[in-house]
């Protein structure tokens, strides 16, 4: 039998993935082992699938992921900390025939933009909202961020997070189900690739739900942060399963259908 | 055809906004300016021409809103009063790094703090030096009355779009509140699609085939291309220097003594240059309409023509800054002012003219 050759594999009828267009070449910025390039590709990959890519614009936030439009290939705003929910209620309210969602880290999203997050849902506005929480502000250097678990460890918990002294962490995801704008609210990760699967199609239910002018679709990712958490990537992400998934269960929390 | 009425200047503001082609308002409630929110949402402009008015859950969220609308290039704006406007500055710090035209109206009521809802001027360092961090500039425009709050919106749009730039209109208290006639342009109608892709080619409308995608934003970690940035803006201030000055001139011909005012204290010093005049001292009015740019040039010629000058505002002395800084020290520049939502009377301008140029 001839040897198979690295030309003969590279045939296009031998072609079953290739990278979504809506991914630029920029080398992603991420750790090795993040989460977020994952969560990058699926999201680009549900605006392709829908074929919605000239018509959205994505909201970014400060944090890891603020140079998110770097790598997605699609028109983009940088919003100051906290502030995209502002921004895409204005970008969908001037814009209803454009699809627009925010991608925001736990920081973002559930400190410093708490009451953008909050009144954003509470107002129903027809947009995604894309939540990546890895419990830590990767970006400044491993501190602690809102969603930091009791007796974590961070730059700035270096003894654990104490939550009699340094508060609860807050399950963001939970309290804006709660709102009567939101219309799907739910909890997935990328970890595995079975949950890579199911967090897209949770991705592509909420874009749909915005198609069909149903309201606010809160996406939250539950994701590892390596280098935050000082943990090579396996660990991180057993770490992850064992640690984050028993105070952040996955799944959905609100399906208003 | 233009039309007459009589209204406040809040509202002049925003009946003017809806006229000038608005596609979006955002703001938060605060006194004295609330007006121009109500009078937005009793209208229903989203009838009118289809503009969006939104009452956001703060000043903060509001500025962000007009971020984003802007960005999409659209013709947003927002209003607020001092502490309000002081909670905008991170997001006007954004919008003028990542060059967004917009409207923001300040109507200044005194401070510091909670300060009082009576008129003051005594944002003028925030409003003309900055304001948020960074090195930037906003063009301010200050109205004298409320034909000039209903001018200025229209006016705000057409210079934010051409310098790809916030305006802001630095009122206050007084000129929100009282009412006047004011003449009204006819209905602009809004920006369609294709006039926004043809004019604002920069503005996130979703990326089509036939371009690159577009960014807006205030980041650039590579310093280098940060400082281009930088230089990039600082020639477009300079230029705004050059094409926008603008201010008006009141009996400066003969004038041996000049008062530099503008918005209210203006209003009252034209007052006190005629009760001056009628006791035969020849005193003029200088007026700026902007703030930034500042009538540098026509001051400094004023001040080889008089003898002395006045700056007249409701604050501790702010625009006395920029007024020495065009003089030098020719002549003698001295500044009378009343605070905490105090509006100065014309005799006291008067006296003050007196005592402190004339005898002084």
């Amino acid at each position: 039998m001839a040897e198979i050759t690295k030309e003969d594999i590279r045939k296009p009828e031998n072609l079953i993935y290739k990278k979504t267009d809506l991914l630029t070449d920029k080398p992603l910025s991420y750790c090795p082992g993040c989460g977020h390039g994952t969560a990058h590709r699926i999201v680009m990959e549900v605006l392709e699938e829908m074929d919605i890519q000239d018509k959205t614009i994505g909201i970014a936030p400060v944090g890891c992921s603020v140079l998110a439009y770097e790598f997605m290939n699609i028109d983009m705003q940088q919003a100051a900390h906290g502030r995209a929910p502002a921004l895409a209620t204005a970008v969908k309210r001037l814009n209803p025939d454009k699809f627009v969602f925010t991608y925001q880290g736990d920081g973002d999203l559930a400190a410093i933009g708490t009451a953008e997050t909050i009144h954003a849902c509470n107002r129903g506005e027809n947009i995604v909202i894309i939540f990546i929480n890895n419990g830590i502000y990767g970006m400044t250097g491993g501190q602690m961020a809102p969603t930091t678990l009791p007796g974590m460890k961070s730059s700035t918990s270096p003894y654990g997070r104490d939550v009699h002294m340094m508060g609860n962490p807050l399950k963001m995801t939970e309290l804006v189900a709660q709102l009567p704008g939101t219309i799907y609210v739910t909890r997935q990760a990328v970890h595995t690739p079975a949950n890579v699967r199911k967090t897209k199609k949770a991705i592509r239910k909420a874009f749909e739900n915005q198609k069909l002018n149903k309201g606010l679709s809160f996406v939250e990712i539950v994701s590892n942060c390596n280098s935050g958490w000082k943990m090579n990537p396996v660990q991180a992400n057993e770490w992850m399963v064992e640690n984050m998934f028993p105070f952040y269960p996955l799944g959905d929390i609100k399906v208003n259908d | 055809m233009k039309e007459l009425r009589l209204m406040k200047g809040n509202e002049a503001f925003a009946e003017a906004a809806i006229r000038a082609g608005a596609d979006g308002y955002f703001g938060y409630p605060i006194t004295p300016q609330s007006e121009v929110m109500e009078y937005l949402m009793a209208e229903k402009p989203h009838e009118r021409t289809g503009m969006v008015v939104l009452q956001a859950e703060s000043e903060v969220a509001a500025i962000n809103m007009v971020y984003g609308g802007a960005a999409c290039g659209k013709r947003v704006l927002t209003s607020s009063s001092s502490p309000g406007i002081s909670l905008k500055q991170e997001g006007i710090s954004y919008i003028a790094g990542a060059e967004l035209p917009c409207v923001i109206l300040n109507v200044v009521r005194g401070g510091p703090g909670l300060g009082t809802i009576q008129p003051s001027q005594s944002d003028y360092f925030q409003s003309t030096k900055g304001g948020g961090h960074g090195d930037y500039r906003m063009i301010v425009l200050a109205p004298s009355s409320v034909q000039e709050m209903a001018d200025f919106a229209r006016l705000g749009f057409d210079l934010a779009f051409k310098y790809r730039n916030p305006v802001l209109v630095l009122s206050d208290g007084a000129i929100g509140q009282m009412m006047e006639k004011v003449e009204l342009d006819e209905q602009r109608p809004r920006f369609t699609e294709e006039e926004i892709i043809k004019n604002t080619p920069w503005a996130t409308t979703g990326k089509t085939k036939d371009r690159e995608r577009n960014i807006i934003t205030s980041l650039d970690l590579d310093s280098a291309k940060q400082e281009l940035h930088n230089h990039a803006l600082q020639a477009k201030y300079k230029l705004m220097q050059e094409q926008e000055t603008r201010f008006e001139m009141i009996s400066c011909e003969d004038a041996d003594y000049l008062i530099v005012a503008y918005g209210t204290s203006a209003r009252i010093s034209q007052k006190a240059v005629d009760l001056l005049r009628a006791e035969g001292i020849r005193v003029g009015l200088l007026r700026p309409i902007t703030l930034f740019p500042f009538p540098t040039e026509i001051i400094s010629k004023l001040a080889d023509q008089v003898k002395g000058i006045l700056t007249v505002e409701m604050s501790a002395g702010q625009m006395i800054e920029d007024v020495k800084l065009a003089v030098g020290c020719r002549v003698k520049v001295e500044h009378f002012g009343r605070m905490g939502g105090i509006i100065p009377s014309p005799t006291e301008v008067v006296e003050a003219m007196k005592t402190k140029i004339i005898g002084g």
